[in-house]
């Protein structure tokens, strides 16, 4: 299935076969179920999902930082990583106690970008000092040589006035400024991935859409593998190669960013793409995914996805979908994809939207 | 009911200052007026920080308005407030706020968090009027009366909206501000709240006043616009002529912002910026300029030559 193309490229991360349950009061909770994914060097991968699908849970694992009463039931998550010596190695992270992937790892190689820059900021330390924090830490520079570095790093991520900045408090400053602050911090180490666990949410549109084109114009310079968690597709077609689509633990349909926008195939991904608002609609009603997502407390049978789904068909409810391989990279879980199976069609009103979006995408190219 | 359409909601030269400490004073909002008609959805938008929220908040009196008039449904509720104009307001104006998660008692079940609005204004008779009342709401907004015995944790976020509206509209109000009601939310949820405050304004004649940085569910549930930028609306208009023809360089920067689900065009396209300082655009001195009949602007008018051609 790997095309000649794709060989060429390095393999960062690669997923396989990844099942996470919790233990809760009220039982098992199976949160994430056979997931399969591949990063390859700066390539950036965007995983879709409503709330509760799992797109966190899975980059939690890779930072080590999965809570406790999680337990990785299978799997692997193989690391390829340049040491410092400039050798190739890789690693198992689900083999490593959490404790070795935070030391070794997290923040290193591996960084984040969390939701919500308020939050993940210290409130009681200068913006300085929480930039200088991992790079003392991890790559043992010197005080001297840290502050240099940091002031370096402010100026790069668009702060002005970087000297300043540096002695100020995150309350002293905007949530786009912090958010800025943040995305300094988790390249400071020159990290390999970098994963964006809704950026910009709490963010407003004007300063989003800065913050987006900062992270890319970042990662095309320093060449480093970046991971989207986001449930606005808007953001995903700004940004994305490369589109999973999470649905109740499983990744459902998977492809490059054209497949998945141009040619959708799952019913689930075609309800994601109808409800987003479009500017020129001129329809008064929204579409909406009927019912809302399983109680993973219990056990799945067939698709989890079939109750909610008018194009089920009976097998849906019986055995769950392998992944059917539709050309190209894209991959989908779900039994329309069946040569035995009765023709699905695409939603009309979806059908005209793409048609337009097509035209409008020849201009650009 | 009078023949010309007249306004349910009038906001003139409304300001909302608060002290930060003697020397400096935050104008959150700083002299704005408009209008919202009986039935209509009115959006008003912006950056954080412009004051939008602060002007949903001094409408419904959380705040007490430093100078301005707000006329509702007839009654001055600015200033001072008279009994009967409190009881107007209260019973009259609903709000339904931004989180689900923090806006419900989480001591108080489902069922009494409804009717708490009715059992202050003593809007029923007998006890099963209280829970037909109740349970008629529940239905409209799609949860069955079964689960009103439930507390707001045992909710997803878009069940705990839902409540949050149903609270809202349980008192029959003329006017229900939404301040940001559907931005906790996901995509899929936010359409099905959309859809639900649209049948409900379709059924009951419900007016809105819907703030929210969203453009593109703003366009989708307003009838007008106002764009709001650092306590002043710098653009007022229909939703069409707000997106068809934005003349404010804010707006523009705005709806340049709004990201499309089209992968090829959004990767290609730049946002605009704006700068207020750069642009050394005055908001102080400028006066409103008229384009239509319902479309206006915020600018001086050297200002507004540059702009509109």
């Amino acid at each position: 299935m790997e095309t000649v193309k794709k060989e060429k490229k390095d393999r960062v991360l690669s997923i396989r076969n990844l099942n996470i349950s919790f233990k809760t009061a009220y039982g098992v909770v199976k949160a994430i179920r056979g997931v399969r994914l591949d990063l390859f060097k700066g390539e950036t991968i965007a995983i879709v999902g409503e709330s509760g699908s799992g797109k966190s849970v899975t980059v939690k694992t890779i930072l080590g930082i999965l809570d406790s009463n999680g337990i990785i039931d299978d799997g692997s998550i193989i690391f390829n990583y340049t040491d410092e010596n400039g050798e190739k190695q890789s690693v198992d992270l689900v083999q490593m106690s959490q404790k070795e992937i935070r030391y070794q790892f997290c923040g290193k190689r591996i960084a984040m970008v969390f939701q919500d820059p308020m939050t993940s900021l210290d409130p009681t330390m200068t913006v300085g000092k929480q930039i200088m924090q991992p790079m003392i830490y991890h790559l043992n520079l010197s005080k001297k040589e840290a502050k240099l570095k940091a002031i370096e790093l402010l100026d790069e991520v668009g702060i002005d006035q970087p000297e300043k900045r540096f002695k100020q408090y995150p309350h002293e400053l905007s949530g786009g400024m912090r958010q800025r602050v943040v995305i300094a911090i988790a390249l400071s180490c020159n990290p390999e991935i970098l994963i964006c666990d809704e950026p910009t949410t709490a963010l407003d549109v004007t300063i989003q859409a800065k913050i987006l084109e900062l992270i890319k114009s970042i990662q095309k310079k320093n060449n480093i593998s970046v991971i989207y968690i986001t449930h606005d597709l808007g953001v995903v077609a700004k940004v994305a190669d490369y589109v999973a689509v999470m649905y109740a633990g499983r990744i459902i349909e998977k492809g490059n960013i054209n497949e998945i926008f141009y040619d959708p195939r799952h019913p689930y991904t075609w309800g994601l793409l109808s409800s987003m608002p479009d500017t020129d609609t001129k329809s008064r009603r929204l579409f909406t995914i009927p019912g809302s997502p399983p109680n993973l407390l219990e056990k799945i049978k067939g698709d989890a996805f079939a109750v909610r789904n008018p194009y089920a068909l009976n097998i849906d409810f019986k055995e769950e979908p392998p992944m059917y391989d539709v050309g190209g990279q894209h991959r989908v879980a779900s039994w329309l994809c069946d040569p035995r199976a009765p023709k699905a069609e695409i939603p009309v009103d979806l059908k005209e939207r793409i048609e337009k979006m097509k035209k409008e995408a020849t201009v650009y190219e | 009911m009078s023949e010309i359409k007249q306004p349910l909601l009038r906001v003139e030269n409304l300001k909302q200052y608060f002290r930060v400490s003697k020397s400096f004073t935050t104008k959150a909002v700083d002299g704005i007026s408009f209008e919202i008609y009986e039935g209509e959805t009115y959006g008003l938008v912006g950056e954080s920080g412009s004051g939008k929220s602060t002007t949903g908040r001094s409408i419904i009196r959380l705040y007490n308005p430093t100078a301005g008039k707000i006329i509702f449904d007839g009654v001055d509720i600015s200033g001072k407030l008279t009994k009967e104009a409190e009881k107007h307001l209260r019973t009259n104006m609903q709000m339904i706020f931004q989180d689900p998660m923090a806006c419900l008692n989480p001591r108080k079940k489902v069922k009494e968090i409804i009717a708490q609005g009715l059992l202050i204004h003593h809007k029923f008779e007998t006890k099963e009027q209280l829970n037909d009342k109740v349970n008629r709401i529940l239905d409209k907004v799609g949860l069955s009366a079964e689960q009103a015995t439930r507390f707001p944790h045992q909710f997803s976020g878009g069940q705990r909206q839902r409540i949050g509206i149903a609270r809202a509209l349980v008192m029959n109000p003329k006017l229900v501000i939404a301040d940001e009601c559907i931005s906790a939310l996901d995509v899929s949820i936010q359409a099905q709240v959309v859809n639900l405050m649209r049948d409900i304004q379709d059924e009951l004649g419900t007016t809105y006043l819907f703030i929210a940085h969203d453009l593109s569910m703003v366009k989708y549930i307003s009838d007008r616009i106002g764009v709001m930028h650092l306590g002043h609306i710098v653009e007022t208009g229909t939703t069409d002529e707000i997106f068809q023809n934005p003349i404010h360089p804010y707006t523009k920067a705005l709806l340049s912002a709004i990201p499309h689900p089209n992968p090829v065009v959004e990767k290609a396209r730049i946002a605009l910026t704006y700068d207020k300082e750069k642009e050394g655009v005055d908001y102080v001195s400028a006066v409103q300029h008229k384009i239509t009949d319902t479309h206006f602007v915020l600018a001086t008018d050297e200002d507004f030559k540059n702009w509109y051609k």
